[in-house]
């Protein structure tokens, strides 16, 4: 980056992290206190009561849970780490909501499943392995720091997936589709890494 | 054969208060050229391990201003590249600006008029380099400027905007305070709402062209209440200010 | 589904909070560039278009009918665009706009 010109005396709003925290950063993120709202769209409004998550394709039969249904299962707090591809990360952040695997065990999952597909009310989709989804790894979130989670930040609920970057994690999630193929889903399109590992910077699309 | 757009480091010349949140930085370009009233200039910070942030800001001066653009920019408490401006910026320092930016958003007297400008809070700024050219080019288009602050100590350019507005050449200026107002205003004391736009643009006629420039919800507010009013929707242009700088 | 208006809504730009960048890739001014929308068929220039910003790309809705109307992505080494949801782009490069 020889030559490149630098603001005298800029920094930014982000801060170091913490000396004893510094190896939970993925390289070249950066640590926030916010929790930025990045949208690709209006913030659906959906009432609870026509609310609906939908777990289908390669299964034996669909499900379509009901919020009340969502909720009645069983739930945990998870506090997690996460990290947007624009480069912040927030660490410790406090949700509640039911594993993907307490959602998939709801269903008989065909051999040929091997990969899923979120998608959001807004049109919002993103794809995933299914082995990054079960073991722990996923959530459907519908609480967030406490409280119901907001619309801006993807309430009622929303999918958690950690370990990779945050626009894995679909906002106004409505349904799973099982799939054999991987199914490149709204950002995958378009330049974005199909995987998306922080750990290995994996932004876009030819990244190793 | 069009020129590339491409970044050049420019220098901070002079910063000028305009109000107690609002400065006007003067930047020396050592690749200027004339721009349209309405048009903007992105600005990019670099810190020393590459971390970068990116803003777009509006261009006050008129082309006839050589050499230099003036961006004035109102420090927002909780961004991230006003604040740098506000806070650490002096004259001397550098600045890597890319421009002119924007064929839509502009006005140059051989558009015509009659001219409605509206405003809220900094989306001022554009639409002063349209007054500020109008005045340089002598025209006497019938123009009015609505602009909305939350107060009368947020009016940026008051006192520039009272002295164009006493020019008598066919110039309105009227503002409305939202939020307080000094004792013995006779003024505007709401938000900007159907009525209050009727009123301002019955002196122009019936086919002004409109600029419009603010914060979202505004911007949408006064280009619905027109065009309910009357207004062609393509004589109406509008350029949304985000919340944060 | 109802979308109403909220918080995030007062973070919407326009078509030309994409003006710069649009420019440095293709060499002329965009903004004024008129399209149709694939989903609702209204004519506007590009900079009426709603821009959602500030995420892993920009997305640009039409503002009548609010579906996707263009998709702008920029990476380190490329730019991706998608401009599925226009029925045309209006290209104009005219003497006014080049400098």
């Amino acid at each position: 980056m020889g030559g490149q010109f630098v603001s005298r005396g800029f920094t930014g709003r982000r801060r170091e992290p913490d000396r004893d925290r510094a190896d939970r950063i993925p390289p070249g993120q950066y640590v926030t206190d916010d929790f930025p709202v990045l949208s690709a769209g209006p913030t659906p409004r959906i009432p609870l009561d026509t609310w609906e998550f939908t777990i289908d394709g390669l299964v034996r039969e669909p499900v379509t849970l009901s919020w009340a249904e969502l909720i009645g299962l069983s739930s945990r707090d998870w506090m997690v780490d996460i990290s947007c591809v624009t480069k912040w990360t927030k660490l410790d952040t406090r949700w509640e909501g039911v594993s993907v695997d307490d959602l998939l065990a709801l269903v008989e999952l065909d051999p040929k499943a091997q990969f899923a597909v979120a998608h959001s009310y807004g049109g919002y989709t993103t794809n995933l392995p299914l082995a990054d989804l079960v073991n722990g790894q996923a959530f459907v979130a519908y609480r967030y720091d406490g409280q119901p989670l907001e619309p801006a930040h993807g309430g009622p609920a929303r999918l958690v997936v950690p370990h990779l970057y945050f626009w894995k994690s679909a906002k106004w999630v409505r349904g799973l589709r099982l799939t054999e193929r991987d199914e490149p889903g709204f950002w995958e399109s378009l330049g974005y890494h199909n995987y998306g590992d922080p750990w290995r910077e994996q932004r876009y699309t030819g990244d190793e | 054969m069009p020129t590339p757009l491409t970044w050049q480091i420019a220098t901070v010349d002079e910063i000028r208060p305009e109000t107690a949140e609002v400065k006007t930085f003067t930047l020396r370009l050592p690749a200027w050229r004339a721009h349209r009233a309405g048009q903007h200039y992105d600005v990019r910070l670099t810190a020393e391990d590459g971390y970068r942030a990116q803003r777009s800001y509006s261009i006050a001066s008129p082309p006839t201003r050589t050499g230099v653009v003036d961006l004035t920019i109102e420090r927002i408490a909780d961004g991230e590249v006003s604040p740098y401006f506000h806070d650490v910026l002096v004259a001397g320092d550098h600045v890597e600006v890319r421009g002119p930016i924007g064929g839509y958003f502009v006005w140059e007297p051989g558009l015509g008029g009659p001219l409605l400008l509206i405003a809220g809070g900094s989306g001022v700024v554009p639409l002063m380099a349209m007054l500020r050219e109008r005045a340089a080019a002598g025209a006497d288009t019938p123009t009015a400027l609505l602009a909305s602050w939350r107060t009368i100590d947020d009016v940026i350019y008051r006192a520039e905007l009272e002295a164009l507005g006493a020019a008598g050449d066919g110039l309105l200026v009227v503002h409305t305070l939202t939020r307080a107002q000094p004792s013995g205003w006779t003024g505007y004391a709401r938000r900007i709402d159907g009525p209050m736009l009727a009123e301002v643009r019955t002196p122009l006629g019936s086919d002004p062209l409109v600029y419009i420039c603010g914060p979202t919800l505004l911007v949408e507010a006064a280009a619905n209440g027109l065009v309910e009013g009357g207004v062609p929707a393509a004589r109406v242009r509008t350029e949304r200010f985000g919340p944060t700088g | 589904m109802d979308v109403t208006a909220d918080l995030s809504n007062a973070l919407v730009l326009d078509g030309n909070a994409v003006a710069g960048d649009l420019e440095e890739l293709l060499g002329f001014d965009m903004t004024g560039a008129m399209h149709r929308c694939t989903s609702c068929g209204n004519h506007g220039a590009m900079a009426t278009l709603l821009a959602y910003t500030g995420g892993p790309g920009t997305v640009l809705r039409c503002s009548i009918c609010h579906e996707i109307v263009i998709r702008l992505v920029r990476t380190p080494t490329a730019t991706y665009l998608d401009l599925r949801g226009a029925a045309y782009l209006c290209l104009r490069p005219t003497a006014a706009d080049s400098r």
